[in-house]
Order: structure tokens, then sequence, then C-alpha cells
């Protein structure tokens, strides 16, 4: 038999948008240490049914850590205290018996509170779509191997591209800075070779999206890299300032 | 309003040579002229690798798309979640492969339960698919020269899979959202995110648009189309633990399939092999261990039954290495069938390890020592972290102990040789269709399909449907928007209503570990058969007494996982009348009476079809039909991977 844990949880409690929110205390027994964060959610869940309370709302889906949907605040860090792991990844062999541990959403006045822990994160949806593609119709591409990516560059491009969009960034940013979310595309479509034709019509676009949105300005602390689960780093925002003063002050900035 | 299509199977399959007949059915469909491509409205529900690539590749045509997916943002679908990779022919490696060799492994893979004609067309244009990824800025892994890199994985001889890292659906699925994000920007593309699709309106057998719940605030909209395109993936979740997202689900699909529209092959159900085992009653889903992972990792277990040691106590020569010893040809990398089968067969004679002996070793030591560990951490990094994440045990120093779970499903609705269901207007691609698989799906083969579906045939085959149909005709005053939209609202109030004493959760639970034991990987027509009493009886206990906290009027995800399990309460009967009636072994579809050596022992004489069930009323037994299966490139043998 694995080792369980008695906890203290203190949970954000928010009705809907325009309601109040509150923190509300629940003790929990018996939680395995081999559970997840999001298992052990799951059985406060199942309690506060049992005894005709709503259930805590928060959001999550593939469990595995890629599908970006899940993430809360966790003892004030954004999916808690495991360095690069979601919350959904992050077990409950981290907490000690006795343990209370506090549970927020993401706080960032461009992620507005749908519900308990669920947020609103259709901004960075936004942005996206103000520039962070390539422009290809489906039919139009040559032979894969007819555009050359040498080994580093696809490297490069791959680690930023390992970005869930899960808004941790966010969420840890003292300003709620978007800037690594918005750089970690803008970096992987500037190394790329495909990306290259429209790279300084993109990195305008997106950062001018990104302000429209309210999100922060960067003050390159780098709590975002700290709390990014999918280890985007810091270097990527370089970049995105690279393109953006290129794409600004050059008269042709290809 | 009638549930009953009069609809007859016709697969509109092409005639003449194999090689030529997507050719020339796409010379034969009609086209919609240019300037009236912006009078259609597309509704497609779904933002998967499917239902992302039909909206880009149909708004750049210049149709009206309106895109529904239930999560917060169309990124999120599940396809995010596939890790290995997308087979195409390219044949980069010069190795051998041809499009007729990657038909050749699908159709025989998929035990010949496949409609050749489609599995064909998904071969041909597998090649695009990695052209249109690459030109998106996918970041495929590369060799240092700059060209693209392929691997081996599950079930084939050739190296044709594509990968990037072992993220591949991630960065496919984001390649296809990008291109679809760009057309929202134009215009094209109209998004609704939390938006769950709650019924299907039909207005004279034709489909004509769809009935939403706005997850956000509980309100009922429809919407008029002049297609529906369904993009709605898997069923694995009837099994309570899959591999699959929480919140993917039959529901769609079901009220289609009682809308009209005809659901094939339920009962091919895709176990994977390799998947991280279960840790407790607590255990709310199953994590995949990519398949890519048996190119380097052997699987065995201990020679003697209910051996105490470690495994690192164990010489080489106490190890039974099953699959390399049964299957000397393809060793560790037979199909996911057969492998699982395996690892089942291992661990109920008694030679599981770990604590619940319900698991195998995969181990990497040989492939540690002939490689080095950081060749190895640079082809499995992600997925040894994520491994060691979940159970706390290093995969670098001792074996992953692995276990078959609920993947993906074969089954789906029906759809003809344009991706059409019985229900003119509707169609449906991806996993939610019943597909190019037939009884197994290939490693490295779903995200060819989803992308294949809608990259590339539908923006042909929708347009043949809507040159025959003039723009706008049906409106949502029809009454049967209102309609249908009261059904969908009677439906979650009567939920509601019940106000029991049992969670939604553990009544899914129970339904779930009901289909593992008797649906599951092993099946017979003594299990199945008293099964059908027990899903009736709790689908009757759900009714009586499930409990839904909060109200309808909200967020409120209690509610969205009852009306799911609603449904897959009476597609679970469905899925086993299926099991029942197919008196075979094949592909993933097991039947215990049907075996010889182990091994599963098709009929070909009574099976050779495709079933596709019509829906005739809950607690009525659904009429079959039957698409038989000619093979007339691939001939009909038995699988061997010996």
């Amino acid at each position: 038999m694995s080792e369980s844990l008695d906890l203290t949880l203190k949970v954000w409690r928010q009705a809907s948008h325009d309601a109040q929110g509150a923190f509300r205390t629940y003790q929990l027994s018996g939680i395995s240490i081999d559970m997840s964060f999001l298992e052990m959610l799951d059985v406060l869940n199942e309690h506060l049914i049992n005894r005709g309370e709503e259930p805590v709302a928060f959001d999550h889906d593939c469990r595995e850590g890629i599908c970006g949907t899940c993430g809360v605040v966790i003892n004030g860090q954004p999916h808690g205290p495991d360095t690069k792991t979601t919350t959904c990844q992050l077990h409950m062999r981290r907490f000690k018996n006795g343990d209370t541990i506090v549970i927020e959403p993401w706080r960032a006045s461009s992620f507005p509170v749908v519900k308990d822990l669920v947020v609103d994160r259709s901004a960075f949806d936004r942005i996206m779509q103000a520039g962070g593609y390539v422009s290809v119709n489906t039919g139009n591409a040559p032979d894969a191997n007819a555009v050359l990516v040498p080994g580093r560059d696809q490297e490069k491009a791959m680690d930023a591209a390992a970005c869930i969009g899960c808004g941790a960034c966010v969420a840890a940013c003292k300003n709620a800075s978007a800037m690594l979310f918005v750089s970690a595309k803008v970096s992987q479509l500037a190394i790329l070779p495909q990306g290259k034709p429209e790279r300084a019509e993109r990195v305008l676009k997106m950062v001018a999206r990104m302000d429209e949105e309210n999100f922060g300005s960067c003050t390159n602390t780098y709590e975002c890299e700290a709390a990014c689960p999918a280890a985007i780093s810091v270097t990527n925002i370089a970049r995105l300032n690279r393109e953006y003063f290129k794409a600004m002050l050059v008269s042709d900035p290809v | 309003m009638s549930t009953v299509s009069t609809t007859t199977l016709n697969s509109r399959v092409p005639s003449g040579p194999m090689d030529q007949r997507w050719e020339n059915r796409k010379q034969e469909l009609k086209l919609v002229n240019p300037a009236n491509k912006r009078k259609y409205n597309i509704i497609i529900v779904g933002t998967g690798l499917a239902g992302a690539s039909a909206a880009s590749s149909l708004a750049e045509l210049g149709y009206n798309v309106k895109s529904f997916c239930l999560q917060d943002s169309p990124r999120r679908a599940h396809s995010i979640a596939a890790q290995g990779g997308i087979n195409a022919a390219k044949n980069y490696p010069n190795d051998g492969d041809s499009v007729w060799r990657l038909f050749y492994d699908t159709v025989k893979g998929g035990d010949f339960r496949a409609r050749e004609s489609n599995v064909y067309r998904l071969a041909y244009l597998s090649n695009l698919i990695i052209d249109q990824c690459a030109a998106q800025g996918v970041p495929f892994a590369r060799e240092y020269g700059g060209t693209l890199a392929n691997r081996s994985f599950g079930g084939a001889q050739v190296s044709r899979t594509f990968y990037a890292r072992g993220q591949t659906g991630q960065q496919l699925l984001l390649g296809a959202y990008s291109s679809m994000m760009r057309q929202v920007e134009a215009g094209r593309v109209k998004l609704f995110p939390r938006k769950e699709m709650m019924d299907l309106v039909v207005v004279d057998g034709v489909a004509r648009g769809i009935v939403t719940r706005d997850l956000v605030t509980g309100k009922y909209e429809s919407f008029a189309a002049d297609a529906v395109l369904l993009c709605t993936g898997g069923y694995g979740n009837v099994y309570y633990l899959s591999t699959n997202a929480k919140n993917c689900n039959v529901t769609a699909a079901w009220r289609c399939y009682k809308r009209g529209a005809y659901f094939a092959n339920p009962c091919f159900t895709q176990i994977h092999p390799t998947c991280i085992p279960t840790s407790g009653h607590y255990q709310s889903k199953l994590t995949l261990m990519s398949e890519s992972l048996r190119n380097d990792g052997r699987v065995w277990v201990p020679k003697q039954q209910n051996d105490p040691r470690s495994p690192d106590q164990i010489p080489h020569e106490e190890r039974d290495y099953f699959l390399e010893r049964r299957y000397p040809a393809f060793g560790n990398l037979v199909p996911r069938d057969v492998a699982s089968r395996a690892a089942k067969e291992r661990c109920d004679a008694g030679f599981g390890v770990g604590t619940t002996k319900m698991a195998v070793y995969l181990d990497f030591q040989d492939a540690i020592g002939r490689l080095g560990e950081e060749t190895v951490r640079a082809r499995y990094g992600n997925l040894f972290d994520m491994y060691q994440k979940i159970t706390d045990d290093n995969p670098y120093k001792v074996p992953m102990r692995i276990y078959p779970a609920v993947h993906y499903t074969m089954g789906g609705l029906w759809v003809d040789y344009h991706l059409q269901s019985t229900v003119p207007g509707l169609f449906v691609l991806g996993e939610a269709n019943f597909s190019d698989h037939g009884a197994n799906r290939l490693g490295a083969s779903a995200l060819m399909q989803g992308l294949a579906d809608g990259y590339f045939i539908i923006p042909y085959t929708v347009g043949d449907h809507l040159a025959s149909t003039s723009p706008g005709k049906i409106t949502t005053e029809h009454p049967a928007f209102a309609a249908t939209m009261a059904d969908a609202v009677g439906r979650a109030e009567q939920i509601m209503a019940v106000n029991g004493s049992r969670s939604v959760d553990s009544i899914h639970r129970e339904l779930g570990s009901l289909m593992w034991e008797n649906v599951g990987m092993s099946r017979t027509a003594e299990g199945l058969t008293a099964t059908i009493d027990q899903i009736r009886r709790l689908r009757h206990e759900f009714w009586k007494n499930v409990k839904v906290m909060g109200s309808g009027e909200e967020f409120n995800q209690n509610l969205e996982h009852a009306g799911r399990l609603a449904d897959f309460l009476e597609f679970a009967e469905l899925l086993t009348n299926d099991a029942l009636n197919r008196n075979e072994s094949c592909g993933g579809h097991f039947r215990a009476e049907y075996q010889a050596e182990n091994e599963a022992l098709r009929d070909d004489e009574n099976y050779c079809y495709a079933a596709a069930w019509e829906f005739n009323g809950v607690d009525q037994a659904p009429q079959l039909h039957k698409e038989p299966l000619t093979f007339e490139e691939v001939h009909l043998t038995t699988r061997s991977y010996k």
C-alpha cells in the first residue's frame, strides 16, 4: 500500500465572472501519494457531490501535459512546485501529510474568470490569428524535402514550437505579460525558412494584437520561464525583440 | 420527426484500376463556381486534425465555415496528444516503400475489414500531407543536412514515419490550427469554442444544421448550414479509462445515429499495448507511452510465475521476451492488437509484474548499452520524463512497466467514398467515421487519415454535394430547428430532474469496468449477452438515481459529463451487440471462441463485411445493414507476423 496524506485545501470559489469570489476551506484525508493533482480534485468533487455541494469547476482534458487546458495556481506557483510540469502531471507525492494547499485560478485581467478555477484564455487565440501562421493554402506546398532545414535550426524551432498555450507564463508574470507565449510562435516561424516571407509582418501584427488584448509589458524577471511546463526559454523573448526592432527600423525589414 | 432513414448502403466506390480511382472520381465530381462558394455555409464540429484541416481548406476555397468545439480553444482538441508520428509513402529512406506498400500494409494491418478503395486513396494522399505540413512550418525531425528524418513504427518493415519528437500530433494540430486561425482573421471561419453539439437538425432526410449548448452560459442555440461535417473523434471513453482526453465523447456521433446516420463496426476498438498501468481506484485516465518505444525497448516477463525478484535481479536467460519468441519476423514491432493480446495472455497466466501483476516490462538496457544513454534520451527523453513523473521510477535505470489500454476506435459513423453518412449533407471525417483502418489501425496512421480527410478529400466531395443544392435553402426559421432544440433542452432537464444519489462519475466508472472486463481485449458470446443486460440495468440506474449538481443555466461540468454518459450508456449496448454479432476474431475484436493457437481466427466466408447499424429506438434491436467488402488488390490471407 502506498502512503496517504491528510490535507487542508483552500480553494477559490467564484460562481460566475460577475460574482464575488472567495476562498473556501476543505479537509481531505487518505489521499494516495500516487494520485495526480487533478485526481485529488476529482476526489474532492466526489465528496462535495455526495454532500450535496457544488463541485469545484476546473479546466482539464488530456491529463497528459500536452493539451494546455489545465492550470491552476498552487501555493502561489502556476502549475505548482515542480518545474516543467503541468498541473495534471503534478503528483501528490510532492506534498507532505498535513499540508495546506492554496488553489487559485490564473490571475490576469486578460484572462477573466469564468467560474471557480476556470478562466477565459481566448485572447491567446486572437493573438495567433493576427499572424501566428505561414500563409500557405492547401495544395500549394512543394515537396517537403525541397526546402532544407538544417538540423540545428529545426531543433531550435521545435524547442519554441513546444509551447502548449496554457497561459502559465501570463499567470506567473507580475505584469501579466504574454511575451513568452508570443515569442515562442514568432521564434519558431522566424527560424524556419518557411516562415521567412512573413517574418516582419508577423511580429508586428502579433505584438500589436497582444497589446490590444491588454497584456502587460515584459520587464525581464523570467518568472514566465520558471513557470513554463514546456520549457520555453526566455531567449525567445530576446529573439522577438530583435525581430520586432528589425521590422520597425528597417525600411525593407526582410 | 421520423428517425428512420430509408437510405440503402451505396458506398459510391469508383470502378477502374485501383491507382486511378480517386483521380477519375475527382474528374466526375461537380464543382461550385468560385463566385458562389461564399453563399454556402458549412458547419464543422470538432477542431482536431480532421476538423481544423477541413475548416482551413474549405475557407481557403471561399466557403463560409462555422467551426465548433467544446474546448476553450480549438488548439486543444485531442489530436494534440498523438505522440509517435505520421506515415507517408515518400520512400525518402530508399528502403523499398511505395504507395502500394503503404496501402497493402494498411489493408493487412486492418485485418481485411477496411474498404480497399478508401485505403488506397489514403496511401496515395499521404505524401501531400507531409508537403503541406512542412510548408506550414511544422518542425518535423530532420537529418543534419536538412532533409526529413524517418523512423519505423509498429507493424511496418520500412521507415515511413515522420515525427516531431514525441509530439507529432501537437505539431500537426498546431499547423492545422494556425491555418484555420488565418482564415478566422480573414473572416471566412467563425469560431464557436465552448459550444457543444447537442443534436443534428434533419429536414426532409437532409442534414441542415445543429443545436448547440453554450458551455459557459448554458444557452441553447441552433445553426443552419448547407452541409454539416462531423469531426468529433472516437468513443474510447465508453470504457471510462482510456488514453483519450477526459472530454472525448460519443454524443455528437450518437445524436446523428439517432437521426438516421448508420453506425459501423463499433466493436472495432483498439487496445494499445504500451500504456502506464493503473495505480489505484481513483485512476482518472491512462497515459500512453508511444509505440515508437518498441523500436528500441524489449518487452519481457519473468519465465517463472509470480517471480518476486526485482527486474535487475532476473538474469537474461530467466526472462521471456515473449514477442520476440512468438513473432521472430516482427518481434517487438508486431501490430498493436497482437502485442496487447500477448501481454494480457502472459499476465492472465500469472507472469505479470509490478504490484498489481497486471503489467509487463519494456526494457531499454540493451538499447542504452548499444546506443548510449544520450541517444536514447534524444529519441525518447520526453516520454521517459513523463513516465518518471507518473510512476516515480527512472526508466533509464529500471524497465518501464506497461499494460494495454483503450486508445483508438476504428468504428464510427458509416460513410461512403465521399465521406458522406447515410444522412445526405452529413459528412464524417477522421476517427469519427468508420474509417480506413478496418479492424485494427496501424501506428502513425490516425494522423494521416484525419489530415487526408480534411485537407485533400472533403474539399472535393463536399463541393459535389453543394453543387446539387441551392445555398441557404433552409434557415433556422424552419420548425425542425425549434423541435430539435426542444428535444435537446428536454433531455438536459430530464437529467437535472432525476436528483438521485449517485454521482455521474461513479456510474461512468461502473460502465467502464463492465465494458473493459467483458467487451475489452477478449470477448465471449456468454459474457457479451450478460453485459447487455447489465448495461440496460445501469442505464436504468442512471435515469433513476443520478445526481447532478447546479443548474442547466450556467457553466456546469457535472451536467456536461452526465449528458455524455447518458449517450455512452446507450452506445455501449450497440458496441456490445456488434461484438456479439461478429462471430469471428479480427484485429481489435477478439472473440475467445474463435482462435487457433492464441491467434485470431477470421471468418471471411461469413463476416467479410462492414456492419452498419440503423437506429430503431432505445431498448429496440437496431437494424443491421451489411456492406460487403471485396479485395481485388490485396488478397485475403491469414495475417501472420511470425
